[in-house]
């Protein structure tokens, strides 16, 4: 019997990681402006791309991927909207991987604009699988507690926007906006902070005129 | 609870292994996971220990090496290594800082057994 040290170097999420990159090529080679949505369940996802379908809807053609463990709802709402939407169920993984992405990413027509992908709400698990986006979005709702971002760090840290969703509930609340964006900043200080109210149309206005702004760089080869 | 597709990654990893040494036995697997990877070590020893029932790898030992969170400045080129926030250059106190490294899940190395006289056993 001979003892035998195989040396291996490599990262466990090398494959969806190599996928996610295939989706970023072929998504920024058709101009579209792919963007990951991850959050706590209930922190206003659906509610927010409502909002962001009837905003740029009239201007844009968008598309919406859902992630959930189990049932088509969000899927639902959002082609009530009238925004073609595919729902990915995962049957109980925790977190959307590049794979599940990349499968439904032939069915989307070549000519949209944006592509949301709302991941499944976890504030853990998601934020370490790249599904190939241009852009990641943090969500944290005033009813979560500002103390989250210390938390969960990984999430915070590896989005470029952090977007303070139930605005409206701010005044009810033991939340602190700016003691959130502070902790979140101190973790990351590239994230760039909105806040909105889905509920309230409350912010989403600007927020819409970032992704746009964000479209129109991609488009133009600016970083 | 994606300790198990990561585990699931890492047997796909070791069936390869295994086909390029056949016959062998894998008696331990190094990791390297990040401070910062999202990965909790005691989930990932429980999903190894269920996964590696019938497989080359179903007497190895799994150790895991917890590997700094890891950031250079982009101002001023220093490297930190905080253990927790904020995660702001701890020379000159910018947060433009490049990741570099506290985030991965690394299959390092693999301690194999194979048979002296292949096709004999």
């Amino acid at each position: 019997m001979t003892k035998k040290e195989v040396l291996v170097l490599k990262d466990l999420l090398g494959t969806n990681n190599e996928i996610a990159a295939e989706i970023r090529r072929e998504t920024e080679s058709r101009g579209i402006l792919a963007v990951n949505l991850l959050s706590s369940p209930g922190s206003g996802k659906t509610s927010l791309l409502e909002r962001l379908a009837d905003k740029l809807g009239g201007r844009y053609r968008m598309a919406v991927v859902e992630g959930d463990i189990e049932t088509e709802r969000d899927a639902e709402r959002i082609r009530a909207r009238g925004v073609p939407a595919w729902q990915i169920t995962t049957g109980g993984a925790c977190h959307l991987e590049a794979r599940m992405v990349g499968k439904v990413l032939a069915d989307i027509p070549a000519e949209i604009d944006f592509l949301f992908v709302e991941n499944v709400g976890n504030l853990v698990c998601p934020a370490s699988f790249d599904l190939g986006e241009r852009l990641r979005c943090v969500l944290l709702s005033s009813p979560e507690g500002d103390d989250k971002p210390k938390k969960y760090p990984k999430a915070f840290l590896s989005a470029d926007v952090l977007i303070l969703t139930k605005s409206d509930l701010n005044a009810y609340l033991p939340f602190d906006p700016a003691k959130a964006a502070a902790e979140a900043l101190s973790i990351n200080a590239r994230l760039r902070v909105f806040a909105v109210s889905a509920l309230k149309d409350e912010g989403v206005d600007e927020l819409a005129a970032f992704f746009v702004e964000a479209l129109e760089n991609l488009r133009s080869g600016c970083a | 609870m994606h300790e198990l597709s990561l585990v699931a990654g890492l047997f796909d990893i070791l069936e390869e292994k295994t086909r390029e040494h056949q016959p062998c036995r894998i008696t331990a697997v190094h990791l390297k996971v990040g401070r910062l990877s999202g990965v909790v070590p005691d989930l990932l020893e429980s999903a190894f220990t269920v996964y590696k029932k019938g497989t080359s790898a179903e007497e190895a030992v799994l150790t895991i090496e917890i590997v700094p969170f890891r950031f250079r400045c982009r101002k001023c080129g220093g490297e930190s290594f905080p253990e927790e926030p904020p995660f702001a250059c701890t020379a000159c106190g910018s947060g433009d800082v490049e990741l570099l490294g506290g985030m991965d899940v690394v299959v390092e190395r693999l301690e194999i057994e194979t048979d002296d006289a292949p096709g004999t056993s």
